[in-house]
């Protein structure tokens, strides 16, 4: 399969090595970065194009723009890994639209235009007949919506739990786990490389909220917004909030809840036995699905890395070959 | 309610029968077999819900099944679940936070306990909220929501009852 790559950041990276480096049969064909482009329908060295960026700080042609990339290439799949605008969606949101309009599918681990433009993009891709898939943007490696789509095809899902953002789930750990302030669990957290310079968009809450308005409207087929959430962070918590928790065998974690019979749709600290599934260590994700037929499945993995958003993108991109 | 009867088929039924009668909800029958009896009496703890309107009705309705009742123990605020609360909580009244609880009358703060770590720091408060039923709990909690918004103070709930 050919595939033209929007994005040379971490995930962008960690997929071309894995490109790479596995026999995946997935051929690149154009690929962006911020500022420069390249075209060859003969096919690209992943390899190659990791060593220019990597000596260069660029991956191709300053002349050529991301646009004629989506555009001109000849691919059967753009991926889109572009940073993320969770306010607007764009530039991605333009370049999604242009490649679905040429009949091109699209995968993309970009949160900002899945979360702002379900709707539209899905019918966009239906009339196209090409296939919109982002498995990569909720929960990094761990594959809920091919889960959803296949695995639980059937069952009638009734609620939605989880946790959905490694760096405040560090955060608490921490905090409980050796009675660190949150402040003290913040520096550490940036330390080892979980949590950005900026960590509001995490610590309160609005990633987690994002990723729950994605799964949500995956799974009930709806059109929520994130200012449809109500959405509470994690950075007023104290050492002692989670101290008593544990007095009672539980702890506190940052918990995405949707459950549409009940007008559920919310991101807040909660109380919760340390006994639950869901109560993960670490950086780690989790989701617990509650379904009439199978009961309730609860997943588990890495919500982020270079190489496990790529685990994701490549399921996606099989996917759509196989 | 502890209650005692001839030990004889269908006794248990007929003493059982007026509970769902009256509309209470039986939670858990505790048959005591082991306990010394003389001859065929049997004596049977039963926990139930039940309005305490309807209670008095409900005695006559079992003793005239010959059932003989040895004695009644009330636990009114059945529901539990606890709550951390985390802000300015002494200088915005404690007390009266409980209070709005308590007042309501279908739910109690039964429990409290609190961290201060030092002056002008947020102080940390586990709460035990009882009520009757889920229903007195919710809205116990949506009062606590209201103060809670009002005295900027951060309330936890759990994700699942707490019992």
């Amino acid at each position: 399969m050919k595939i033209a790559v929007l994005g040379m950041g971490a995930v962008g990276r960690g997929l071309l090595r894995m490109i790479d480096e596995k026999d995946l049969g997935i051929t690149v064909t154009g690929i962006a970065d911020s500022k420069s482009a390249l075209i060859d329908k003969n096919g690209i060295s992943a390899g190659e194009l990791l060593a220019a960026k990597n000596e260069r700080g660029y991956c191709g042609d300053k002349t050529i723009s991301a646009m004629e990339v989506v555009t001109r290439a000849d691919y059967d799949a753009l991926v889109e890994v572009t940073p993320t605008n969770a306010m607007t969606g764009e530039p991605a949101l333009t370049f999604i639209r242009a490649a679905l309009s040429r009949g091109k599918h699209v995968v993309t681990s970009n949160k900002g235009p899945i979360a702002r433009e379900f709707c539209s993009l899905k019918e966009m891709a239906r009339e196209h007949g090409v296939q919109l898939r982002y498995e990569a943007t909720v929960a990094g490696a761990i594959p809920v919506m091919h889960m959803l789509e296949h695995g639980l095809a059937g069952n009638k899902v009734q609620a939605v739990l989880g946790i959905l953002n490694g760096t405040c789930n560090y955060i608490l750990t921490r905090m409980a786990a050796e009675g660190l302030t949150y402040d003290q669990a913040l520096m550490e957290a940036r330390e080892m490389g979980y949590a950005e310079a900026d960590p509001t968009y995490d610590v309160k809450g609005t990633d987690t909220a994002i990723k729950l308005v994605i799964l949500s409207n995956t799974i009930w087929n709806g059109t929520a917004q994130l200012e449809d959430v109500s959405i509470t962070g994690i950075d007023q918590l104290t050492t002692d909030a989670l101290r008593l928790a544990e007095e009672q065998d539980h702890t506190i974690r940052l918990i995405a809840e949707a459950v549409p019979e009940k007008n559920i749709l919310r991101v807040a600290p909660r109380i919760i036995p340390k006994s639950h599934p869901l109560v993960v260590e670490g950086s780690l994700n989790a989701i617990t699905l509650e379904t009439d037929m199978a009961g309730e499945i609860t997943l588990i993995g890495k919500g982020a890395g270079s190489v496990e958003t790529a685990s994701a993108l490549i399921g996606d991109l099989l996917f759509l070959s196989g | 309610m502890k209650l005692e009867m001839k030990d004889t088929p269908g006794q248990l039924v007929a003493a059982l029968k007026p509970i769902s009668d009256v509309g209470g909800n039986i939670i858990a029958v505790i048959h005591q077999r082991d306990e010394i009896n003389d001859g065929d009496i049997l004596s049977v703890q039963i926990v139930l819900e039940i309005s305490e309107k309807k209670l008095p009705e409900l005695i006559a309705l079992i003793k005239g099944q010959g059932v003989n009742i040895l004695r009644i123990g009330q636990e009114r605020l059945l529901y539990k679940q606890t709550v951390i609360l985390i802000g300015h909580l002494m200088h915005t009244d404690l007390g009266d936070t409980v209070d709005k609880i308590d007042c309501t009358g279908f739910a109690e703060v039964t429990e409290l306990n609190i961290a201060m770590p030092a002056i002008n720091q947020p102080s940390s408060a586990k709460i035990e909220i009882k009520s009757v039923n889920k229903t007195d709990m919710e809205k116990a909690l949506d009062i606590l929501r209201d103060v809670a918004t009002q005295k900027n103070i951060l309330i936890i709930e759990p994700l699942e009852e707490m019992s």
